[in-house]
């Protein structure tokens, strides 16, 4: 009988980018599929097992009324479910919608708006279903997936901290691009990414949403001062994590 | 020659010297050009120093400039310290393997010895001051001894002072006074430029004859001690520490820790950037089969929330509040913990804060009896 811990994978409203970091974890992905059983994996393979399922990765947030119930089916198979990316934990850019009326965006985009069934609001999976842990970025970091997923194998946390970009930017050694002049995101972003835009010399994106204590005001006032438009900062936060909490201004 | 003695070297002798270290088996580390700043980083010939370049620092502001001559050390400190060599920001301390029904432990091999080249006074005291937080209390850091133990340090004086630079009031330079093998003193001639060296150590002396050396003239040492008292009269800040350790104690409820925690990003670099802040976490990790595990130690900061996470929640939950324990830390309960303040005033903290906090102006704010909130409670009980 195989014992592997069963593992499923879910695409909702997403790119499948998250999805393609499991698969691009090439020197790993054959000591993944003899730890678990990958039991449900459509972008991988058209065989899919039914569940109940040991881990579940979810992919992409809910942006109509029947992935809204689909979700609830997943979390009632899966004894522990994981989000993916910054859609699955934030609503990813298409919640840029949550900014704006939907009717006016459905008639801008569709030729005929009447055939186009889908919600207001672009929300996380966190607000449908409870979660077991979220993994943020947009893409999410593979060597992050691959902690979370040996993690759960071995039933301990994960080694994913909260803190901001610029402290793992400081221990890769960068010097900061921001007191060299260049706007940049990382003190009010998630970790992650190990600092990669910075090493660049360029301004972090905000790829992996809002650190743990997220002070907008205060890096707002600053990037003024650098030079950078109150709307220009605005854009900046207005991607793939636009709608996370900690981004929204008092 | 004797520690204490001094002589005078061509400038391009200096070359010797990182030749003379390179075959005594160092890994030779210095100053050089990278990403628009003066890091610190593998350097094993002369032409590899940040020649005629210089830096503009100012709180929240870093920047490369030109200079007018050709000076190797006429710069100030800048993102990096020789924390990240000492004290590296991620450490692996041990790997398991599983092998039966055991496992076995391997503890990575020692690294190179570690020659430190251009360090300034106020980074000897922060050497100084790791030193005592890792080695001298009951508890030793086996790897960051071993590190020290081997380390030869070239010191250089510090010819001009930088925008945050304070190390006059923390008694901390600009003059390297001790904790070196060899000190320099760049002196630039109309017609040729040359090193005043100092020997600090007898290890420092068997280096020192290995390059050509003459004992300065009168005139070379006035010259040496004129450009230090020029750099101490320069300090772009000060900071007055009189009764700053009893003051930081009494002021835990002063409104100015609220006002600092809302231009404070809570980003952490100031404790990246400062060269005596030790703080660190421990990761395990686990591989997939379950075959291997390791155990890695990395830079933490007091300004996560996970830092001071016990059951429950954080206990300094605001940013206000973990401001204030850095900086009071630093300047008050670090003399407590460890004897000496935790600051020596290489301003790192002011320039590499991306919204430019200054500790100095922090510290001078607390002076000024704000409406202190809980005395204000006090005050109003009937």
């Amino acid at each position: 009988m195989d014992r592997r811990l069963r593992l499923a994978v879910w695409k909702f409203a997403s790119c499948d980018g998250c999805q393609l970091s499991l698969l691009d974890c090439e020197d790993e992905l054959l000591a993944v599929a003899e730890a678990l059983e990958i039991a449900s994996f459509p972008e991988a393979s058209s065989a899919v097992a039914p569940g109940p399922y040991d881990l579940s990765l979810v992919e992409g947030s809910i942006t109509t009324a029947h992935d809204a119930e689909r979700i609830r089916e997943v979390r009632r198979q899966s004894r522990h479910v994981v989000t993916l990316g910054a859609c699955a934990t934030a609503g990813g850019i298409q919640a840029l919608r949550n900014f704006a009326s939907i009717d006016e965006l459905v008639a801008a985009v569709y030729p005929s708006p009447g055939y186009i069934e889908t919600l207001a609001t672009s929300t996380p999976i966190g607000a449908h279903v409870p979660v077991d842990f979220e993994l943020r970025g947009c893409p999410i970091n593979k060597v992050q997936l691959l902690e979370v997923i040996s993690a759960f194998l071995a039933g301990r946390r994960p080694a994913v901290a909260a803190h901001s970009v610029c402290i793992e930017c400081k221990r890769r050694g960068t010097a900061c691009v921001m007191v060299q002049g260049v706007p940049c995101l990382g003190p009010v972003t998630h970790a992650g990414c190990a600092a990669l835009c910075p090493a660049y010399g360029r301004g972090c994106y905000g790829c992996y949403g809002p650190m743990e204590s997220a002070n907008v005001t205060a890096l707002a006032r600053r990037w003024q001062a650098l030079g950078a438009t109150p709307q220009r900062f605005e854009q900046a936060l207005r991607s793939f994590n636009a709608a996370a909490a900690g981004l929204q201004r008092k | 020659m004797p520690v204490g003695a001094k002589a005078m070297i061509v400038r391009e002798a200096l070359q010797g010297l990182f030749d003379a270290l390179v075959t005594e088996g160092y890994r030779t580390l210095g100053p050089t050009l990278r990403e628009g700043a003066i890091v610190y980083d593998d350097v094993r010939h002369v032409s590899e120093l940040p020649a005629g370049w210089t830096d503009s620092q100012e709180a929240g502001r870093y920047q490369l400039r030109r200079r007018e001559d050709a000076a190797w050390f006429g710069f100030n400190v800048g993102p990096h310290s020789w924390k990240r060599f000492l004290h590296p920001p991620l450490e692996l301390l041990w790997s398991a393997r599983r092998s039966g029904d055991s496992f076995e432990i391997t503890v990575p091999a020692a690294e190179a010895k570690l020659a430190l080249i251009g360090v300034r006074a106020c980074e000897l005291h922060a050497i100084a001051i790791q030193d005592r937080v890792f080695c001298a209390g009951r508890y030793r850091d086996d790897s960051y001894q071993a590190r020290r133990t081997d380390t030869f340090i070239v010191a250089v004086n510090c010819g001009q002072a930088g925008g945050t630079c304070f190390c006059v009031s923390m008694g901390s330079g600009p003059k390297a006074a001790a904790g070196f093998d060899l000190s320099l003193t760049e002196l630039l001639g109309a017609d040729r430029a040359t090193f005043l060296v100092e020997v600090g150590s007898e290890a420092g002396a068997r280096m020192l004859e290995r390059i050509a050396s003459r004992p300065p003239t009168e005139a070379e040492l006035a010259g040496a001690q004129a450009a230090l008292e020029r750099t101490a009269a320069r300090m772009g800040r000060k900071l007055d520490t009189t009764h700053l350790r009893e003051l930081l104690r009494e002021q835990a409820g002063h409104p100015r820790w609220d006002e600092a925690g809302e231009r404070c990003l809570s980003c952490g670099n100031c404790t990246m950037v400062c060269p005596t802040c030790f703080c660190t976490s421990v990761e395990d990790h686990s591989s997939l089969d379950g075959a291997a595990a390791g155990r890695v130690r990395l830079w933490d900061s007091c300004f996560t929330l996970d830092f001071s996470y016990v059951h429950g929640g954080s206990v300094r939950h605001s940013t206000g509040a973990r401001y204030r324990h850095w900086l009071a830390h630093k300047l008050s309960y670090w003399i407590d913990q460890f004897g000496t303040s935790g600051c020596v005033g290489c301003g790192r903290c002011i320039t590499w804060c991306p919204v430019g906090i200054d500790i100095t102006e922090e510290a001078a704010a607390l002076r000024t009896p704000g409406r202190a909130k809980r005395k204000e409670v006090t005050h109003e009980e009937p």
